[in-house]
């Protein structure tokens, strides 16, 4: 087991190192942030000035070093429109980001799993059909479209819901979190909801496909033989099986939710790193944007990371093959 | 006639597909005594493994049972409601499957899957049920019971898994255990073992078991009955003794002679010169008629069962192969081997 | 070979089609998609204005509602945008350029794609892992994240939107080709074929890539909505196409400023087109996927 992590380990610190050398040629080597950054109108004397100060005038492998430097000492740098240190000024945006993709996470879980189960259950029902619908719109749906949409309906005709923004927050462990109270969770329905829609079709899809599969494996025609009660059937053997692909898929697909909250977070001005990101990306304001990649990457890796450990407690098989 | 368990007495299951609905198992009959092991014999699609599903109503869409009775000591399981059939299976009629590898959930622990086989129909506590596995595993010849309760079925070996699903299927003694072709996947000399063993439990504990195998050397060194079945019928029963000794269908005697076991080494053997039909499409009146040696005009029409010995046997053939010419291939010449 | 090959071609062709039509849906969906293709493709004959032409546009008829006659003495179906644009026009215009970027940018990543994964499949070893491991890597990152930086860093049009959607997408169909073709590769006559002095080039093309073909079809169809749906979400958030070419994306993001002033029609037309064709997409890429998958019947 331990061997196990340390392999893994490395590979993820690996892949972080690859990703954040393509990162920064992708962002450093094409395009030119002197001309967006520095005023036009500037004399050459501030030009230069500015230029060695964001040390645009060293070849791009030096450039490289002292940007991997920096990173390893949790310093990105500067952002070139808030004048802030980049990481204060992202970490600043994460609770809120965090907070809308774990609600949407967990809406689409809550809903997304019993759903698909009845629908990889009772395949040919109506009712499976109608979910099967739904998930289909769910995933193919764009979320921007949806988001408007339910801005129109909630926010605009309905007046139920505020059109965007964040509710007030409360300080809880050193976290900004906006759940407790009545007005915050009132801004939060409408962009969680939208960000879940997503994730919703495709647990649907993969509870439903996993269902049906171990439906129609031995070991369920064996429980039934033994004169297993159907709600035992489903309970006791079905249910482990399936939890399996679907906790390596939530895992993976909260880093995508997190890169999706981009969407979700311009709609509803939520003011989250995906807000900060688009915005970043308009101006160029590429510390900005090389740190939240590069801040991306590690969250994804740290996640890969733990949905292997989850799956191989989850899985017997995987678990003792660790262990020799 | 007391001691039958399980009489199936016409028992016909359709298959709906794209180009029609066709029987997989066409009125198929036999009757199980306790403590008997019924060898069900066939070329895969002969309709032997649905007769076993069907037996235990475990039948699922586009399958259908469209006819006849199943009497579990006189209960007809195909009248019970799926709730009371629920009841039965495992209870009263188990059943073991052939792949010894997927009958088992590979994620959930061997003590905690006969467990629950054993709370499904009885009220005890865990501590009672596992103990109750332990025995159960026991019986089957498993050696130190108590730790396989904790393993994972990845961490057995294909003949003890075995072991494991026919303990399970024996936890709540049941009068009948179906077997689906159990050792198929398995070593010879792990077959062997498990053989054996189904024999000691079949006299000791008065369990019956129908066999179903495409293997007539298993049924030969196991069942006291056999059952052949071709194209989803029961072309020849009996005695397996008597039948393997002189087989009155020509099918029969096809089988048997590819059997190695039976032959003489280095002697050449002989095969049933052609393949089953699909079941879309059997041939008119006897099924096998395009791959009988025996078959005539005669064969064009549907034939009658046709008992001997007293009832003990039944041939399903217009031209059964007549005691003294066993084994002969060709119905004109007699006798060749009845002068000894 | 090719002359007893052709008639069972046709006779699967119809197969196909036959096991298609088996879903209404999907035969609603598929007529949805060939409408909407027809009407973008004869956008210029059908729509009653230009909208790239700035000359047409007069700010006098800017917003106005569905139905209203501007000054250009024809009923704007649709209603106008701010620019004075009629929107039924400018939608159909918008669908070319969706459906040109979508199916542009599909099939360039399905070449690009399948030609890694054909290659990955048929050299193995190191090739082959080096080449899965950067396409596993890849395809844990969000496309729309990849899209979204290659954009920012390639500045907008037509081109940079297609080169940056293909690099978020090849990835899906080299894992595809892969995933079939190496599965072909190790079965015996592969092996066979590769020792006879036959061209690698004619193994790959005439027995990797067929195998490859049906799961692909799946994946393109997919990935094509995908791409569109990408393309409008990256137009929507500022980052694809300018106002001056506009796409579905565009149109809608334009209208998103007005829509919280009740002029719902200018962001809300476009949307419903938007939607009704990538969903239509979907429900054909599902029925082509059931149809073809060889697992179903039994």
């Amino acid at each position: 087991m331990i061997g196990f992590l340390i392999q893994r380990l490395l590979q993820a610190i690996a892949v972080v190192f690859v990703m954040s050398l393509i990162v920064f040629v992708g962002v450093y080597a094409i395009g030119n942030p002197i001309d967006v950054l520095i005023d036009p109108a500037a004399d050459q004397a501030l030009r230069e000035a500015l230029i060695r100060q964001y040390g645009f005038d060293q070849p791009l492998p030096v450039q490289y070093l002292t940007f991997l430097g920096n990173m390893l000492t949790g310093d990105f740098g500067q952002s070139f429109v808030y004048r802030l240190p980049v990481l204060d000024l992202i970490l600043s945006r994460l609770p809120a980001t965090l907070e809308l993709a774990l609600s949407a996470m967990v809406i689409a879980t809550v809903l997304g799993i019993p759903l698909g189960i009845w629908a990889g259950y009772k395949p040919d029902a109506v009712s499976s059909k109608l979910i099967m619908g739904l998930s289909v719109l769910g995933f193919s749906v764009p979320t921007f479209w949806v988001g408007l949409l339910l801005i129109m309906l909630f926010a605009i005709e309905l007046g139920w819901l505020p059109s965007g923004g964040r509710g007030p927050t409360q300080e809880i462990l050193g976290v900004d979190v906006s759940i407790f109270s009545w007005e915050g969770l009132s801004h939060l329905a409408l962009p969680a909801f939208n960000l879940a829609l997503f994730k919703l079709g495709l647990l649907i899809r993969l509870a439903r496909a996993g269902m049906i599969e171990v439906m129609s494996s031995d070991f369920v025609r064996f429980a039934r033989a033994q004169g297993l009660p159907e709600r035992q059937v489903v309970g006791l053997h079905v249910l482990k099986n399936i939890s399996i692909p679907i906790v390596t898929v939530f895992g993976l697909e909260f880093g995508s939710t997190l890169a999706f909250a981009v969407v979700t977070e311009t709609i509803f001005t939520w003011p989250g790193m995906g807000k900060l990101i688009i915005d970043s990306i308009m101006v160029l304001d590429r510390p900005v944007m090389v740190a939240y990649l590069i801040l991306v990457v590690v969250l994804f890796v740290t996640i890969n990371l733990v949905v292997d450990l989850v799956y191989g407690q989850l899985d017997p098989r995987i678990r003792t093959k660790g262990a020799a | 006639m007391s001691d039958v368990v399980l009489s199936v007495q016409g028992l016909a299951t359709a298959f709906a597909t794209r180009a029609g609905s066709f029987k997989a198992v066409d009125g198929v009959s036999f009757d199980v005594r306790r403590g008997e092991v019924v060898g069900l014999v066939g070329e895969s699609g002969s309709g032997k493994s649905v007769t076993g599903y069907s037996i235990l109503g475990l039948i699922e869409p586009p399958g259908q049972i469209v006819g006849g009775r199943v009497l579990l000591e006189g209960e007809d399981l195909l009248a019970l409601s799926p709730d009371k059939l629920r009841r039965m299976r495992g209870a009263r009629v188990a059943m073991v499957f052939q792949d010894p590898m997927m009958t088992l959930n590979p994620v959930l622990k061997i003590g905690t899957q006969m467990a629950a086989a054993v709370r499904a129909h009885d009220r005890v506590s865990k501590a009672q049920a596992l103990a109750r596995a332990r025995d159960a595993l026991g019986t089957v010849g498993i050696p130190s019971p108590e730790e396989r309760l904790d393993a994972y079925p990845h961490q057995l070996s294909g003949g003890m898994r075995q072991r494991v699903a026919i303990a399970t299927a024996l936890l709540h003694s049941p009068s009948v255990i179906i077997a689906d072709e159990p050792t198929t996947a398995l070593d010879v000399s792990i077959q062997g073992q498990i053989l054996a063993e189904v024999r000691r439990l079949a006299d000791e504990t008065g369990t019956a078991f129908v066999w179903i195998t495409h293997d007539l050397a298993v049924v030969s060194s196991l069942a006291d009955e056999v059952c052949v079945m071709y194209a989803g019928r029961i072309v020849e029963r009996g005695p397996a003794e008597a039948v393997i000794a002189s087989p009155r269908h020509p099918y029969t005697q096809g089988l048997l002679a590819s059997v190695p076991s039976l032959h003489e080494p280095g002697e050449r053997l002989p095969q049933v010169p052609g393949s089953a039909p699909p079941p879309m499409e059997r041939p008119e009146g006897c099924a096998f008629r395009p791959r009988c040696p025996r078959a005539t005009d005669a064969c064009l029409v549907d034939p009658v069962i046709q008992t001997y010995d007293g009832e003990r046997r039944a041939a399903l053939c217009h031209h059964p192969i007549e005691p003294d010419a066993a084994w002969n291939t060709s119905s004109t010449s007699t006798a060749s081997r009845s002068a000894s | 070979m090719t002359a007893a090959a052709a008639p069972s071609r046709r006779a699967r062709l119809a197969d196909v089609w036959y096991d298609y039509r088996q879903s209404p849906v999907a035969v609603i969906a598929l007529a949805i998609v060939v409408i909407l293709l027809v009407a973008a493709s004869l956008a210029p004959l059908i729509s009653p204005q230009n909208p790239y032409d700035q000359a047409t546009l007069d700010l006098f008829d800017a917003r106005l509602e569905p139905g209203s006659v501007g000054g250009g003495g024809y009923v704007h179906l649709l209603g106008t945008d701010g620019m004075g644009r009629d929107l039924f026009s400018a939608i159909l215009y918008g669908l070319r350029v969706s459906f040109t970027v979508g199916v542009a940018a599909g099939a360039v990543a399905l070449a690009l794609g399948a030609t890694v994964g054909l290659v990955a499949a048929y050299y193995g070893g190191r090739i082959e892992a080096l080449i899965m491991r950067t396409i596993d890597l890849q395809l844990s990152m969000p496309a729309i994240l990849l899209a979204l930086v290659l954009v920012a860093v390639l500045g907008q049009g037509m081109i940079q939107l297609i080169v940056a959607l293909v690099a978020a997408q090849y990835a899906y169909f080299a894992r595809t080709t892969h995933g079939a073709a190496s599965a072909e590769r190790r079965k015996d006559y592969i092996e066979a074929a590769l020792s006879t002095p036959l061209p690698a080039r004619r193994v790959l093309f005439k027995h990797l890539l067929p195998n490859a073909l049906p799961p692909l079809i799946v994946v393109a169809t997919v990935q094509v909505a995908s791409a569109i749906s990408l393309e409008a979400t990256l137009s929507f958030l500022g980052l694809g196409l300018p106002m001056t070419q506009p796409s579905l994306g565009s149109l809608i993001s334009n209208g998103f400023q007005y829509l919280l002033s009740g002029r719902y029609w200018i962001s809300i037309y476009p949307g419903l087109v938007l939607m009704v064709l990538v969903v239509s997409i979907n429900l054909v890429g599902d029925q082509v996927r059931h149809v073809l998958n060889p697992r179903r019947g039994r």
